[in-house]
């Protein structure tokens, strides 16, 4: 079939079997563009800005498990997305973001609109491409696609000049790639998976790491039955968060920088990791040579320089998590539960020393209040989405998860502004499911024009906004770190976020008490429509436990006990 | 495991395709490594370009820099040499008043010769272990050489 360039991309689409497209267009684009306007496979929904193009690509992906797809211009259309791939890069996101470019004539000319766009995007992509020749593109189209959500996933960037969109050549889509540089490994080692059952078998006080990976290999009921039948305790980094669900008894919580108690102390104790697809990030381990210093250490990743990056493994194994644990469940009889009792107790006992828990304060909500409420009330219905600060560590730790891509949020890059646009993706991806958004009145405003695309296309994201009238997670680190010097972050002055909602069209609330959050979340729900629920909270709370940057784990900062002030 | 900096050198096979080698370097810029010597050529009768690359690093270092260079997409191959023959190239430029017979000696005792002569300079060439350019450098320097250029390192397993 003899087609132009841009035919081939929305062909392409549709053979990948995608639904929806976010985008912004722009003059080196438009081709493609006028290719969408004559099609109906597949939904674009038009962001207000490239950059929430890509988050709500990243939020599709994390919570549909496909590839996101987002499309954007040359120039400034492609620098504004630029945060969003490296935001994919950082959290293995699988997407195919496509950008149009100059007609290869005038690249190289410093034209209207040009960038060197594949220079800026290789180093925060998985892979990239600068399509020359349309008889390329149907190949191009299809690898992106593969490179993106095999192996390690990640962002792949296509970008296509002018003309290359306008150019007629063949279109043939039923190709078999040939990708002789890139073969992922996804079985394990069957030698190195014995090992390291036995090393558990032996283990006094095992503990399970549970990492990102095992969501991004679809491996989380795997994972669950091979706690259960091992009755080994586990912890989850915040990329992990609902791998097991939070009433599983063997899951003691989130460990890292503000892990819990329990957590970071069994980290600090246990005699074997067993890492299942993490990556020991620095937010998780803090200061090296004290994590898990008395453990040796399996590790299971798809990446094979993620092993042995930080901390040295005893056990390596590559290969995907869910290859990796179905095998090890057939070896899972070697394994006795019984002999771990006394170190389910001894975690036990940590849980009671210093629960995860928070004080109330009479005169204003508490933000832990709120993502516990929510929780209460909407539990598994609600997919959750966060921005970055303190509300998001609060939602991480305090929020019941009940499953794997129930949470979505910007964990390797920390960007602000990814929550919102993120939620967008994540209801057109799960629209049965309500789709909330913790998010700070820092964050917000960082993709706030986000408000006309949710409400344009009417997907109602119910965006709780946790108003303590400070950027909170620089605030407690100036409290605590820089003798009190609140630099720049004090917010008072603030935009009226009730008629901010309304004046897009959305509905806003202010709440200063707990009914008040009830009445207002519970109208939101009902009414289905996109909504800001302003809540008024303690603005000096700080997200605790805390783990100072390069600090050991089990050096943790505490909650006071009441009545310690 | 020993941190300290080792010499390694790391052949690299990538498929001859427009921007690898910036992939390349851009991941060691990225990643705060260090390049000594970098060599480029493609593979007769064949899609592939061999790179060597002269680095230093810890062992742990060393062991992320092959694997992160093996996870680009167009890397076939990395090798990370032990066993290997390893040589390097350079060309002196000297002034014709300067001793050549001394100088055609000094060459050839690092596989090299004169190779032109011009009206004011000649050029010699030499191939040779690159610790022993080094030192062939060193002992050059008494006849006031112009430019000197070195070609990098390029290696093979034995």
């Amino acid at each position: 079939m003899q087609i132009s360039g841009a035919q081939m991309v929305i062909e392409a689409f549709i053979a990948e079997g995608v639904d929806t497209v976010f985008g912004y267009p722009g003059g080196a684009i438009m081709n493609v563009y006028d290719e969408i306007y004559k099609q109906d496979k597949f939904q674009h929904i038009l962001n207000r800005h490239e950059q929430a193009s890509v988050h709500a690509a990243e939020g599709y992906s994390k919570a549909s498990g496909k590839v996101g797809v987002a499309m954007i211009t040359s120039g400034p259309g492609f620098t504004n997305a630029v945060t969003g791939l490296a935001d994919a890069y950082m959290d293995s996101i699988p997407l195919v973001v496509i950008s149009g470019q100059v007609p290869m004539s005038l690249i190289g000319t410093d034209a209207f609109q040009e960038i060197d766009a594949v220079g800026i995007s290789r180093s925060c992509t998985k892979h990239n491409y600068l399509v020359t020749d349309a008889k390329d593109l149907p190949r191009i189209l299809k690898e992106a696609f593969y490179i993106a959500r095999t192996g390690r996933p990640g962002p792949v960037h296509i970008d296509i000049p002018k003309d290359v969109t306008a150019q007629i050549e063949e279109f043939d889509y039923d190709i078999e790639l040939d990708l002789e540089t890139y073969k992922p490994h996804t079985k394990g080692n069957p030698r190195q998976i014995k090992k390291a059952i036995e090393a558990i078998a032996k283990a006094k006080r095992p503990l399970f790491y549970l990492g990102g990976g095992i969501i991004n290999a679809n491996a989380a009921y795997e994972v669950r039955e091979f706690v259960q039948k091992t009755g080994i305790p586990a912890v989850e980094t915040f990329m992990a968060r609902g791998v097991l669900s939070f009433d599983d008894k063997l899951l003691i919580g989130m460990l890292g920088m503000h892990g819990s108690y329990a957590s970071n102390m069994a980290m600090s104790e246990t005699d074997l990791v067993i890492g299942l697809g993490v990556r020991f990030d620095d937010r998780v381990t803090g200061k090296l040579s004290e994590f898990a210093k008395n453990a040796d250490v399996i590790h299971v990743d798809i990446d094979p320089a993620s092993i042995s990056k930080l901390v040295n493994a005893d056990y390596p194994i590559v290969g995907d998590v869910k290859n990796v644990v179905s095998d090890m469940l057939e070896q899972v009889g070697k394994i006795d539960s019984n002999n771990y009792e006394s170190w389910r107790e001894t975690i036990i006992n940590f849980n009671e020393l210093h629960p995860l828990t928070f004080h109330e304060d009479s005169e204003r909500i508490k933000p832990q209040w709120v993502v516990k409420r929510v929780g209460e009330l909407l539990g598994d219905d609600a997919n959750i989405s966060t921005d970055v600060g303190q509300h998001q560590m609060w939602a991480g730790q305090f929020y019941p998860f009940t499953r794997p891509r129930q949470f979505i949020s910007s964990s390797g890059l920390g960007t602000m502004g990814f929550g919102f646009p993120a939620a967008i993706g994540v209801k057109a991806a799960s629209p049965e499911k309500t789709s909330i958004n913790f998010t700070g009145d820092g964050s917000i405003l960082m993709n706030v024009q986000e408000l006309m695309t949710a409400v344009e296309k009417k997907i109602p994201v119910i965006n709780i906004i946790l108003n303590n009238n400070f950027l909170g997670m620089v605030r407690q680190w100036q409290t605590l770190f820089y003798d009190k010097r609140h630099s720049e972050t004090d917010l008072s002055v603030q935009p009226d976020f009730v008629k901010l909602a309304e004046a897009f069209g959305g509905i806003g609330y202010r709440v200063k008490t707990k009914e008040e959050f009830d009445a207002a979340l519970k109208d939101a729900v009902e009414k289905n429509v996109v909504a800001f629920i302003e809540v008024i909270v303690h603005r000096m709370e700080n997200v605790m436990p805390m783990v100072p940057s390069g600090g050991s784990l089990f050096n943790m900062m505490l909650l006071e006990k009441k009545g310690d002030k | 495991m020993t941190e300290e900096n080792q010499r390694r050198v790391v052949s690299v096979i990538v498929i001859n395709e427009a921007s690898v080698l910036s992939r390349i370097t851009d991941l060691f810029s990225g990643r705060g490594y260090n390049i000594t010597s970098l060599t480029v050529a493609p593979i007769p009768d064949s899609r592939y370009s061999r790179l060597t690359i002269v680095t230093a690093g810890s062992v742990r270092v060393i062991e992320q820099i092959t694997k992160q260079l093996h996870k680009l997409i167009p890397v076939l191959r990395v090798y990370e040499h032990e066993d290997m023959v390893e040589k390097e190239m350079a060309m002196i430029k000297i002034p014709i008043t300067e001793n050549l017979s001394d100088i055609n000696i000094l060459c050839e005792a690092y596989n090299g010769k004169i190779v032109n002569t011009g009206e004011n300079t000649i050029i010699a060439i030499v191939t040779d272990e690159p610790k022993r350019i080094d030192n062939f450098l060193n002992a050059i320097k008494r006849y006031n050489p112009k430019e000197i250029v070195r070609s990098g390192a390029v290696a093979l397993e034995r």
